[in-house]
């Protein structure tokens, strides 16, 4: 394989991750307080619509993707409300809002299906840009890309470095004596809630005005659900998150390089594309098969609900 | 929390009375925010109203079109709600639902030169076993590996989508069929009697009254139900009494993908004749909702099946008179689902004006 060609393999596979580590560390975060919102494909959807719709009349991206993260805010907030406030169920509460989100997003976004956005360059960044082989493929990327991995380090300090973090864990784990010793659960979780909204938002204006400028109903395809089953497969660990999204990213880059290559492998096209579905599958299985693993690392309250003593 | 002049106060005991009312506030509030929707689309909203909600039932074969619409719904629903009962939460209906399609359909191509009476109940059976073995992988994964029914039902939505396209693009794409992507029209012998002269309603809805009346039997009158119901009640419970937890997953997830298969087979033996890409319109997501506003009990399912096939004629409706998407009525049945679970709440707890008395 020449060089140029891994290059283009990797620059790929980052672009393609990049969605997922957004999304995943969001919800990573919003389990660790012990919320689990399923609800994250819509989020994403209401996310990419209303990013792509901002962008299309201000003709600013940066400016979509705040709009988008406010959209995914809403959306959080109403299973927030829901679940938080009315202690509703949350699988129930996150599937509606996954529905309700996938719906609405086809229902705003009918004008602009269209609708064509100007591509946003890439940034160079300068000297090591040039190493070769991965300087291309890692530092003459979007933006986005960038900010994932600022993302990351932020989410790592957050969760194991600063005191907010250790309290969020502490509401993840043991809600009743996080209460007991005086912090506000409900306000906590609100807060991990609308901060994986937000995420989720932004994961979605990624796609819509970064990745494939264009809007297209349906266009999440399941990225939602594979970043829910990447913090499984991550036992709730951000690192393990990263490098989770780019082992997907990876294969949902193969599959289409194998595609594209015009190689005479007689093989369907439709069965290279269910690739990441049965390779989330796979991932699923093999972290889930030791029960004990996920039973340790996952926040003990999640997706159980907390209703403070008065 | 701080003092709200509103709280939430647990009740004794769960109230029976809202348990029934809360589907119709739901049913209401989504109508106000419906009314509210329109006006703020600039859209007159008695005439939404209209479109949405008479306009579809206003004729004989209006109604037919929502017996129609109603039958995939209560089909999968029904399947979805003995699962959802044992807390066993299979999402993956929607690709259940196409793996019967294909099952049926394979059934009818294979057999395509027969005129048995018996091709219809094969298809029914090829259908239901297509659906239940989808379902299946879900069921294993969870009972040998622990992996999420969630996530896995739902990846295998994408892969089932992926699987129609490839059989009606490739191996069974009819070729005499200008390159669409469908396969040949069934014959006769494989196509649903119709129960209505000049309707499209199929004997598919007999079977379905059937099944919900099969599915009334197996909850609140054999064991298995029963004990399904308590583990999804009091998992605790159910441990202890030594009920098998996997045996659950099974029946719970077995049930739902065949009932979907069967609904497949409807459809495709049914208005749609045929196989194509877009066998399912978002049934198998829509009857996580019936299922809900069910509350997961037949009789509940049968009216909640026949409100959302409304809410899908309306779609259509003020798509077609009001130039609005058709995408409206999935924000509609979106928004009954969360109006459900707000005002779930308060079959549990009580509204209380004021502050604590004491704490």
């Amino acid at each position: 394989m020449d060089g140029n060609l891994i290059t283009a393999i990797l620059f790929a596979t980052v672009v393609a991750g990049t969605p997922l580590i957004i999304v995943a560390l969001g919800l990573l975060v919003n389990e660790r307080a012990g919320v689990l919102n399923l609800g994250s494909e819509g989020m994403m959807a209401m996310g990419a619509v209303v990013a792509f719709a901002v962008t299309h009349h201000t003709g600013n991206p940066w400016l979509g993707a705040l709009a988008g993260m406010a959209a995914g805010m809403s959306a959080s907030l109403i299973f927030g409300v829901l679940t938080l406030t009315l202690q509703a169920n949350q699988v129930a509460s996150g599937l509606a809002l996954a529905i309700f989100g996938v719906g609405l997003s086809a229902f705003i976004g009918k004008p602009y299906e269209s609708v064509a956005l100007q591509s946003v360059p890439a940034v160079r960044i300068p000297f090591i840009a040039d190493i070769p082989i991965i300087g291309e493929a890692l530092y003459n990327q979007q933006a986005m890309v960038y900010l994932s991995w600022a993302l990351f380090w932020t989410v790592l300090w957050f969760l194991y470095r600063s005191r907010a973090g250790l309290v969020l864990r502490a509401v993840g784990e043991s809600p009743a004596s996080a209460h007991a010793i005086g912090h506000p659960v409900v306000l906590i979780r609100y807060l991990a809630v609308l901060f994986g909204g937000a995420m989720a938002g932004l994961g979605g204006a990624f796609l819509s005005v970064f990745y494939t400028p264009m809007w297209v109903e349906g266009m999440v395809a399941g990225r939602g659900w594979i970043a829910l089953a990447l913090v499984v497969f991550a036992t709730w660990r951000p690192l393990r998150v990263m490098i989770g999204a780019y082992l997907f990213g990876g294969v949902m880059i193969t599959q289409l390089f194998i595609q594209g290559s015009g190689l005479q492998i007689d093989f369907p096209a439709q069965f290279l594309s269910s690739l990441p579905y049965w390779a989330t599958i796979i991932v699923l299985v093999v972290i889930s098969r030791n029960a004990n693993t996920i039973r340790l690392n996952s926040p003990a309250s999640l997706g159980k609900p907390y209703r403070p003593e008065a | 929390m701080p003092d709200f002049p509103l709280r939430l106060e647990p009740r004794a005991e769960p109230s029976r009375l809202m348990s029934y009312l809360s589907p119709l506030i739901a049913v209401a509030l989504t109508l106000l925010v419906g009314l509210l929707l329109f006006s703020a689309l600039g859209k007159d909203p008695i005439e939404g109203f209209r479109y949405f909600f008479i306009n579809p039932v206003r004729t004989l074969y209006g109604l037919s079109e929502l017996l129609l619409k109603a039958t995939p719904l209560m089909m999968c629903a029904i399947g979805l709600a003995i699962g959802f009962r044992a807390n066993v939460w299979n999402i993956g209906a929607e690709g259940q639902f196409v793996l019967g399609a294909i099952g049926a359909s394979g059934a009818a191509l294979y057999f395509s030169g027969s005129d048995s009476a018996m091709l219809l109940p094969a298809m029914v059976v090829a259908g239901a076993l297509a659906g239940a073995a989808w379902a299946a992988i879900p069921a294993l994964l969870k009972t040998q590996f622990n992996a999420n029914e969630i996530l896995v039902s739902l990846m295998l939505v994408y892969v089932a989508q992926l699987l129609v396209s490839w059989l009606v693009f490739g191996p069974w794409r009819d070729p005499y069929g200008f390159g669409f992507p469908q396969t040949e029209m069934f014959h006769d012998a494989a196509l649903l009697p119709i129960l209505l002269d000049g309707t499209r309603l199929s004997f598919a809805f007999v079977i379905a009254l059937a099944m919900l009346a099969l599915g009334y039997v197996f909850m609140h009158r054999s064991y298995t139900g029963f004990k399904m119901r308590v583990a999804g009640e009091a998992a605790a419970a159910a441990r202890y009494a030594g009920f098998s937890a996997k045996r659950m997953i099974w029946i719970g997830l077995l049930c739902g993908g065949g009932a979907a298969g069967i609904a497949g087979m409807a459809e495709v033996a049914g208005p749609m004749g045929q196989l194509t890409d877009k066998v399912s319109l978002g049934y198998g997501f829509a009857a996580i909702i019936v299922a809900f506003v069910g509350r997961l009990n037949p009789v509940g399912i049968l009216f909640a099946s026949l409100l959302m096939a409304l809410l899908f004629l309306g779609g259509e409706q003020v798509q077609q008179y009001m130039n609005l998407p058709s995408s409206i009525s999935m924000v509609f049945q979106g928004m009954l689902l969360f109006f459900l679970l707000g005002s779930d709440v308060f079959i549990n707890y009580r509204l209380r004006i004021g502050c604590a008395a004491s704490v």
